[in-house]
């Protein structure tokens, strides 16, 4: 087989997958963990093959037309470079590790066939995004994840708050999709063609008519799909939805797609500087904001929504100095140890019962209760901290050394001042970032405490994936000699000066929150401790708890401030507002939901009292009249004869008079 | 004899008939009063039949004919009539026109319209009730 066809049957397996899931999800339920899993894993095997017979040469493009327009053509092509294979064969191993997974975390769910249908749909639309040369077939893939995730972050749609979290998502990321479409028309309607050669020939020559404008409308999309401030609300309420399903939307899809697109279409952006200023001050905003953020959440799947949110500000930063090598680095890696973390998480969250980080502190024996989940979340924890040698390092480094190289003006690509922006943000955030990963380490593995009881003990399988995952979390960044061939022979390797201030702040920032800690369980320690967990009635209720990721017996201790933890102290006053979320979703409300609610209502009001008394009147006037007339109805015959002789004599009289006057 | 008594003597009649028909309460002398009402018609057509036979040399004698046939018309008019009255009386024991008011519109006939076109209305609101009023949107409001 030629290797396009290859790639063409990567996102096309998972998609017969998907479909064939749903039909037969419920006439042939033995099927449905075999269609779950083994499209995706073929998927993944294919982009290896990909991957490997490509192996950063030349980039393969293939396209056959639909169907003529008139206008601008849509092709159904293909566009394969170093960056594409790679992370699609990323895209491929998540999705499988996150399928595999998922047999084991939601054995017992009744919903489980078009679960796994709609995340095969959703990785198949993923890989759609990665391989696809045309934008309308790359938006039509974008599109589609849109609506998978809606309809996997509301997967519990008993409880009100996935409902309204999946409403949020959709309607976030669509509010950045609508500019986004009009970017991608102005992109065309500039450079005559939505195949991404083509447009990459045309901005090299200088073709692009409206750089800054076009860059802009296509920011906005990234930035609802990639949750970048200032439409990055949707990402930590998508906890709602299952513990795997959130390790799929951070990790590999979703939030990838924007970053990916941006990569892929950097020229474009980087044809106006004014549109890299506004990427990296919506990166730096974003890495800060959110790593604040992520110090003061109680509930570990929050704390780690806000770590991805940081990430993808690195990648965005690194795009706005022009990288997209150290930002698709960043995304391999963090796609590894992300999708590690949550998938960690949620047999650590199986094995205690809560999501809340406080709950966690005040339980001893997590550590070798979860042990599995301990030693690799730790591995994770280690690579987002980026500390070396684990992977997550090595991809920061990249990022801050090609700001580095922005700011010092060795690179005519970006201005300088979005160098030195990233640059600042860049290194607060590694202090930050080591900040919050001790925290979730300390509080989630460290607590003190009444042991809760166990129920029931780790399906296998998610042990292994743990293990499987874990691997390339430790060691993915070692390979930044290959990756760096592979994306068109950019260095990726660290450099000094960043590496030593990088690391050095983050061990800072590790020991500042370790000594933190210390201090503060001292002192918690000291006080008599409140009334504390309520025990849930019984062991098959703690297990569905845990499983659905909501902790009702939790929710007041979770509100309550607790002295022993570090992030309070360490933020400070700040801390209020950090765990609000700097109060982004009251402004979003105050901004956006009020002014549509209010407008329903007036929609409403104008329907029901006005266009309504259109009708009514329409009816009650010729229901007067006709009362008015029947009143002349007696049923007395002689009345009605008396009447019409009496018309007769008029009209007889009339007629006379008329001929009278006539003559 | 001139034309004009008899003219006038069936525009008498006529007159009394369509008073009858108007103002008398039983049915039977409404009745009558129809009759009245042909027979000065039949009055005049033979009148004016023979003015015009002596006038124009008239041979036809068409109001003869037009009378005979109104006379035959009356006489199966009257049969009917009296049979209906003979009916209404023994169904209702009264021939009295003004109680006969079957098909008049009552204010109770009004009343149970309007409430049947109200109670419509109501069923149509209620049927398209805003789905934006959901509890869970009112308890955010609330919060």
């Amino acid at each position: 087989m030629t290797t396009t066809t290859l790639a063409v049957l990567v996102p096309v397996l998972p998609l017969l997958g998907a479909l064939a899931g749903l039909a037969l999800g419920r006439v042939a339920p033995g099927f449905v963990r075999p269609l779950a899993v083994l499209p995706p894993l073929a998927a993944t095997v294919l982009a290896a093959l990909v991957a490997a017979r490509q192996h950063g040469g030349p980039a393969i493009d293939a396209a056959t037309e639909l169907t003529p327009t008139g206008s601008v053509p849509v092709e159904l092509a293909l566009h394969l470079d170093g960056f594409a294979v790679v992370v699609a064969v990323l895209v491929a191993a998540v999705a499988t590790c996150v399928q595999l997974y998922s047999t084991g975390y939601l054995r017992e769910d009744p919903r489980y066939p078009s679960y796994a249908a709609l995340v095969s749909l959703f990785t198949s639309a993923m890989l759609l995004v990665v391989y696809s040369g045309d934008l309308i077939v790359l938006l039509v893939g974008w599109e589609v994840m849109g609506i998978c995730s809606y309809f996997l972050v509301g997967h519990y749609w008993e409880t009100p708050e996935a409902r309204s979290a999946s409403l949020k998502a959709f309607l976030v990321t669509k509010l950045g999709d609508v500019p986004f479409l009009i970017g991608l028309f102005a992109l065309a309607a500039d450079t005559g063609s939505f195949r991404i050669t083509r447009i990459l020939d045309a901005v090299g020559n200088g073709g692009l008519d409206h750089p800054t404008l076009i860059a802009l409308l296509l920011l906005a999309g990234v930035a609802g799909k990639s949750a970048q401030f200032p439409l990055h609300i949707w990402l930590p309420d998508a906890m709602a939805g299952p513990t795997p399903v959130s390790a799929l939307i951070h990790a590999a899809t979703m939030v990838a797609a924007g970053v990916y697109f941006v990569a892929r279409l950097l020229p474009v952006f980087a044809a106006s500087a004014a549109a890299l200023v506004v990427l990296a001050v919506m990166a730096a905003v974003t890495m800060a904001g959110s790593a604040l953020a992520a110090l003061a959440q109680d509930d570990i799947k929050r704390v780690l929504a806000y770590s991805t949110i940081g990430q993808l500000g690195y990648m965005t930063a690194a795009l706005a100095v022009a990288d997209r090598s150290a930002a698709v680095f960043h995304l391999l890696t963090h796609g590894a140890f992300k999708a590690l973390l949550f998938l960690a998480a949620g047999a650590l969250i199986h094995a205690a019962g809560t999501n809340s980080l406080t709950a966690m502190a005040r339980t001893g024996a997590l550590r070798t209760r979860a042990a599995d989940a301990y030693w690799t979340m730790t591995v994770a924890l280690l690579a987002l901290a980026a500390l070396p040698p684990f992977s997550g390092f090595f991809s920061k480094e990249a990022v801050l050394g090609a700001a580095e190289r922005a700011a010092t003006g060795h690179t005519e690509a970006a201005p300088a001042v979005a160098g030195w922006i990233v640059l600042t943000a860049g290194l607060a955030t590694a202090l930050l970032t080591a900040a919050y990963a001790t925290r979730l380490w300390l509080r989630a593995f460290h607590g003190q405490g009444a042991e809760r009881p166990v129920h029931g003990p780790q399906p296998l399988v998610i042990n292994v994936i743990l293990w499987v995952l874990a691997a390339p979390s430790l060691a993915l960044g070692l390979a930044y000699g290959v990756l760096g061939d592979w994306f068109g022979g950019a260095s990726l390797a660290p450099t000094l000066t960043t590496s030593v201030l990088a690391t050095g702040l983050a061990l800072v920032g590790g020991l500042v929150t370790y000594g933190t800690w210390r201090h503060t369980t001292a002192l918690a320690a000291a006080r008599p401790r409140g009334p504390l967990e309520p025990q849930p009635e019984s062991e098959a209720e703690m297990a569905t708890e845990a499983l659905t990721g909501h902790a009702p017996d939790d929710g007041d201790l979770a509100e309550r401030p607790d002295p022993a933890d570090p992030g309070r102290l360490l933020l400070g006053p700040l801390h209020r507002h950090a765990a609000a979320g700097f109060h982004l979703d009251a402004a979003a409300r105050t901004l956006f939901v009020r002014p549509t609610l209010a407008a329903a209502r007036l929609a409403a009001f104008l329907d029901r009292e006005v266009v309504e008394t259109y009708v009514r009147a329409g009816a009650a006037v010729p229901r007067l009249l006709g009362a008015a007339v029947r009143k002349s109805q007696t049923g007395n015959a002689q009345t009605y004869l008396t009447v019409l002789l009496a018309g007769a004599l008029v009209l007889a009289v009339a007629a006379v008079l008329v001929t009278a006057a006539g003559a | 004899m001139h034309l004009a008594y008899p003219a006038v003597l069936s525009a008498l009649l006529f007159a009394i008939g369509v008073y009858g028909l108007l103002a008398r309460r039983n049915a039977i002398l409404v009745l009558m009063s129809v009759e009245l009402m042909l027979n000065a018609v039949n009055l005049n057509l033979v009148a004016f039949d023979v003015w015009l036979s002596t006038t124009l040399r008239d041979t036809l004698h068409g109001g003869q004919a037009l009378t005979l046939f109104t006379i035959a018309l009356a006489a199966a008019e009257i049969g009917i009539g009296l049979a209906i009255v003979l009916l209404v009386y023994r169904n209702r024991g009264s021939s009295d026109v003004d109680r006969l008011r079957d098909t008049a519109e009552t204010e109770a006939d009004d009343d149970a319209e309007a409430r049947a076109a109200e109670a419509a209305l109501a069923a149509d609101e209620a049927r398209v009730a805003t789905p934006y009023d959901s509890p869970a949107e009112k308890a955010e409001a609330a919060r």
